[in-house]
């Protein structure tokens, strides 16, 4: 009977498990494929050589991805410990608001940022209405970096938020118990405690920031462009898939390197932290 | 109580890869019987009851049902319902639907169902609950509406799997009464599964006493108490004195340098045994007008007694007596013939010590620097 | 709360709702201004419902979300109940790490790759317009799996693994025992993965725009589209509209809730 259950286990799964050799896995191989071959399919290493031009745009990449994500970390900490602190209902109510920007497009909100930040935008009236005068802000690193913080910092709050309410509070009141004060239980206890929320909400910054192409082209004006931009310029205007396929191809083994690394401070990988 | 017998469990083996959950067990059971498998964690009971449950086939052996053999047979077809530890209510369903579940898969009319959960709900003190939802019952309750629940379905036996495990002391002990209750009005077979040996030994008609896969003994709960076959039976009912003796002939043994008149034959001369004396057994008198002597180490207040822990020469005893001894007293022991228990040497002789100290993690006295250097 | 609390507070959520309250505010913008409002007027939205690109974009739209969140919550839950009752070996954990690579991956890469799959099929079978609703329904229903999986997957968790035990103690064949009592039991993180799926297939926009053909425009690629040049306003007037359905239909939801809530609670003291 426990043969019978076990296959049975695995019928079930197994559409699922058909999908994902097809259109998880397979694709994978293909990029890796048009990587290394040229347009009519003889193998090439010339893919990997041009990628020497674009270690600038991966550098600044990377460098803006973790810009946005430490900022994302640095506000997101402080509100998600608020809400905790919160009754029951109104943290209901204010994680519902953290998460209801997202529902707008992220093309309309990135885009109305624009109307905001440009010169002729709203601050800029503002600012002149007031006898400041015009701050260039648009189409700066600054703005691109903006962007990024705005669109992702949801996808930091939550976790964190999430981790922190779960938090044991008798483990707090231990803490207090044996003469710990604010700084101490937060730095000792909170902080340590809530790493899994912050790996999590690390990833889920870093990842979309670094790959980002609409952002950097909207608010960066074009002057900034960031690896997302190089790949889709690759597959969408020049047709050139090979040479976007081994761009990918390092932006995901770049990925995967930091996931390997962030990986040692979650340990559940069968729920997600939301 | 009947002697049909209505299950026959006929050299059941039951392996979990390398590991021998059950070895070759025998057992039968009465129709209408209460009867209870008592043992530590681990040793087969609930195994037992899967496998007349069928949610577990075993590796060889028959199950016989009402003289028909059911193996392999699945366990929607069996005419056995299971209360499981922690109730496994149907949490979208209210409390009617839920006691309803069985008679609705048996497609019966409306009007049957309702008299029927109306009636369980009765049974089991809980009238006018059906429309209550699951989640807003007490541990009580929710143990109750299962009991109603496979009770609808007039099973033959009934399978409890320690159902009173998560309920506090005094509503397990009303529970077990009103089960005990159940049981007899309705005539119907319980098998009852608890590591608990009070609960036990309260509410059986029989008892089947297991370690290890390997039932070690079944009696009624008076022949377990108080003529346990080996040491593990008298170390696990009851609080008991395990100590080495030798019969030197027929309704005479020694033990602790002293020969006591006791009712047990059928030894050889001079063979080992081992011999169990239960604390409330043993009467305090005089220092030099006892059996044996001894000193008492330590004296704590029970309300009901003073458990008084005597070293006899480095061994050391618990008595209970309702009379205060100061520690350190010299005082004498007292024991009258059918008190003394004798039993064969077992596997399990020589692994209950004395009194020293009540639990075995105890016993091991835990020095990381001494870990260390192993 | 303290001051400096509320005060941090209501300056990251105004951060985090200054381009909404943009966006509302200059969808009644009677002007073509994106920076300055003239006053009061309905006509962007009425312009709105004149485009016809965009009433087939957005109908595109629900179509596709609606079918992938059917398609990927069936195949989810049924892989999310077997893999619940694995062991937990080596087969175990690269499902579950091939699950997470949808949601690891950026979605750029995601795209390219399937966009590169699917040209790669459409040469094999020559057909060389590969690209249209079937691709991107499959795209869709692929990076909606992971959540819907891990929606599921800690129900399951939760749920008392005896109580299919139990329906079959009480009489049900192993297959309705699962519909009749573990199914039920499951349905929130079933609802959850739902509709986690079709919000996120709602707003994809860059798989879609590398999975997708010339056939099939969806909403997020339609506003692409335009605002590569200058964005009319009617562009808000829409994002406000979908913004404000939205919020509807999740404070309904909320209030069916609580109202349900309440009702539950009212029984359980016998009072209903």
């Amino acid at each position: 009977m426990k043969k019978k259950l076990s296959i049975g286990n695995k019928v079930v799964a197994s559409p699922y498990l058909l999908w994902s050799i097809l259109f998880i896995i397979a694709p994978m191989f293909f990029v890796v494929y048009y990587s290394f071959t040229t347009s009519s399919g003889a193998f090439t290493m010339d893919n990997i050589t041009e990628l020497g031009k674009f270690t600038d745009t991966f550098l600044r990449s990377i460098w803006f991805g973790v810009l946005a994500t430490i900022i994302c970390l640095i506000l997101a900490y402080p509100i998600a410990y608020i809400i905790t602190q919160t009754s029951a209902n109104s943290q209901r109510t204010m994680v519902a608001l953290v998460m209801l920007p997202m529902w707008m497009n992220f093309l309309i909100r990135t885009y109305s940022w624009m109307a905001i930040l440009q010169d002729t935008g709203i601050i800029n009236t503002f600012f002149r209405k007031i006898g400041i005068g015009t701050v260039h802000m648009i189409n700066t690193p600054g703005a691109v970096i903006l962007g990024m913080v705005y669109n992702f910092l949801p996808f930091m709050i939550l976790p964190l938020y999430s981790v922190m309410s779960k938090l044991d509070k008798s483990v707090i009141e231990a803490a207090q118990d044996l003469g710990g004060n604010r700084l101490t239980i937060m730095q000792k206890i909170i902080i340590p405690l809530s790493m899994p929320g912050i790996a999590s909400g690390l990833t889920m910054v870093f990842v979309p920031s670094v790959s980002t192409f609409y952002i950097s082209q909207k608010l960066g004006g074009g002057s900034f462009d960031l690896i997302g931009d190089v790949i889709e310029g690759e597959f969408q205007q020049l047709y050139n898939y090979n040479l976007g396929a081994s761009i990918s191809l390092v932006l995901m083994i770049l990925i995967l390197l930091c996931m390997v690394f962030l990986n040692k401070f979650t340990s559940n990988e069968e729920g997600m932290v939301i | 109580m009947e002697e049909n017998i209505i299950i026959d469990l006929k050299n059941i083996t039951v392996k979990y890869g390398d590991e021998q959950v059950l070895t070759d067990m025998n057992l039968y059971i009465r129709d209408k019987e209460f009867i209870t498998l008592l043992g530590p964690s681990g040793c087969g009971k609930t195994t037992t009851l899967r496998i007349i449950a069928g949610f577990l086939e075993p590796n060889s052996g028959e199950v016989i049902f009402d003289n028909k053999n059911i193996n392999g047979v699945p366990p929607h077809k069996r005419q056995v319902n299971t209360i499981f530890q922690r109730y496994a209510l149907f949490p979208h369903l209210n409390v009617y639907e839920n006691v309803a579940f069985g008679l609705r898969v048996k497609k019966l009319p409306e009007k049957q169902i309702k008299a029927k959960v109306v009636s369980m709900l009765g049974l089991v003190n809980l009238k006018g609950f059906g429309k209550r939802n699951i989640n807003s019952l007490s541990g009580g309750q929710q143990q109750r509406v299962a009991i109603a629940r496979a009770l609808a379905n007039e099973p033959r036996v009934l399978l409890l799997d320690e159902p009173l495990g998560a309920l506090d002391l005094k509503l397990r002990k009303d529970m077990q009464v009103e089960l005990k209750s159940i049981q007899q009005r309705l005539g119907i077979t319980f098998i009852y599964v608890t590591h608990d040996q009070e609960e036990a030994l309260s509410m059986s008609d029989t008892i089947v006493v297991m370690d290890n896969g390997v039932i070690q003994q079944i009696g009624t709960p008076q022949d377990i108490y108080n003529e346990p076959k080996n040491a593990f039976v008298a170390d696990f009912i009851g609080e008991s004195n395990i100590l080495d003796g030798i019969m030197r002939k027929d309704l005479y043994v020694e033990f602790s340098g002293h020969r006591f008149k006791c009712l047990d034959s059928g030894f050889e001369k001079d063979e080992l045994v081992d011999v169990v004396v239960r604390p409330e057994d043993v009467d305090v008198v005089a220092a030099d007008k006892g059996m044996l002597r001894g000193t008492v180490t330590s004296v704590t207040f029970k309300g009901v007694h003073f458990e008084i822990i005597v070293d006899l020469k480095g061994f050391k005893w618990m008595i209970q007596s309702t009379d205060y001894q100061a520690v350190g007293t010299e005082i004498g022991l007292s024991i009258a013939p059918d008190d003394i228990q004798i039993m064969k040497k077992s596997i399990y002789s020589g692994t209950f010590g004395d009194y020293s100290s009540f639990s075995e993690e105890f016993d091991e006295l835990s020095d990381a620097s001494e870990e260390g250097e192993q | 709360m303290k001051i400096p609390s509320k005060v941090y507070t209501f300056l990251i959520f105004l951060f985090l709702y200054a381009p909404i309250i943009v966006m509302i505010v200059f969808s009644f913008n009677s002007s073509n201004s994106t920076g300055l409002l003239a006053g009061f007027s309905f006509k962007w939205y009425s312009v709105l419902v004149g485009e016809k690109d965009i009433m087939q974009a957005l109908y595109n739209t629900l179509i596709l979300a609606i079918s992938s969140a059917l398609i990927s919550t069936v195949i989810g839950t049924a892989a999310a109940v077997g893999i619940d009752k694995w062991k937990k070996n080596w087969l175990r954990s690269s499902v579950m790490g091939v699950t997470n690579i949808p949601m690891m991956n950026p979605e750029i890469v995601t795209g390219i790759s399937m966009m590169l799959l699917f040209v790669f099929m459409g040469k094999l079978i020559g057909k060389e317009e590969i690209l249209g609703f079937e691709t991107i329904l499959i795209a869709h229903v692929t990076f909606n799996l992971p959540y819907v999986i891990l929606s599921v997957l800690p129900k399951l968790r939760q749920t008392d693994s005896f109580l299919a035990e139990a329906a079959q103690d009480l009489g049900c064949t192993p297959i309705k025992a699962f519909f009749k009592a573990v199914l039920p039991a499951i349905s929130s993180g079933i609802v959850t993965g739902m509709i986690m799926a079709f919000t996120l297939s709602l707003d994809d926009f860059i798989i879609s725009n590398f999975t997708t053909g010339p056939d099939f425009q969806t909403l997020p690629l339609a506003i692409f589209a335009m605002t590569k040049k200058r964005v009319k306003p009617d562009m808000y007037a829409l994002s406000t509209f979908i913004f404000v359905s939205i919020l509807v239909l999740l404070i309904l939801t909320n209030v069916a809730q609580a109202r349900g809530e309440v009702k539950k609670n009212k029984i359980a003291k016998g009072d209903a």
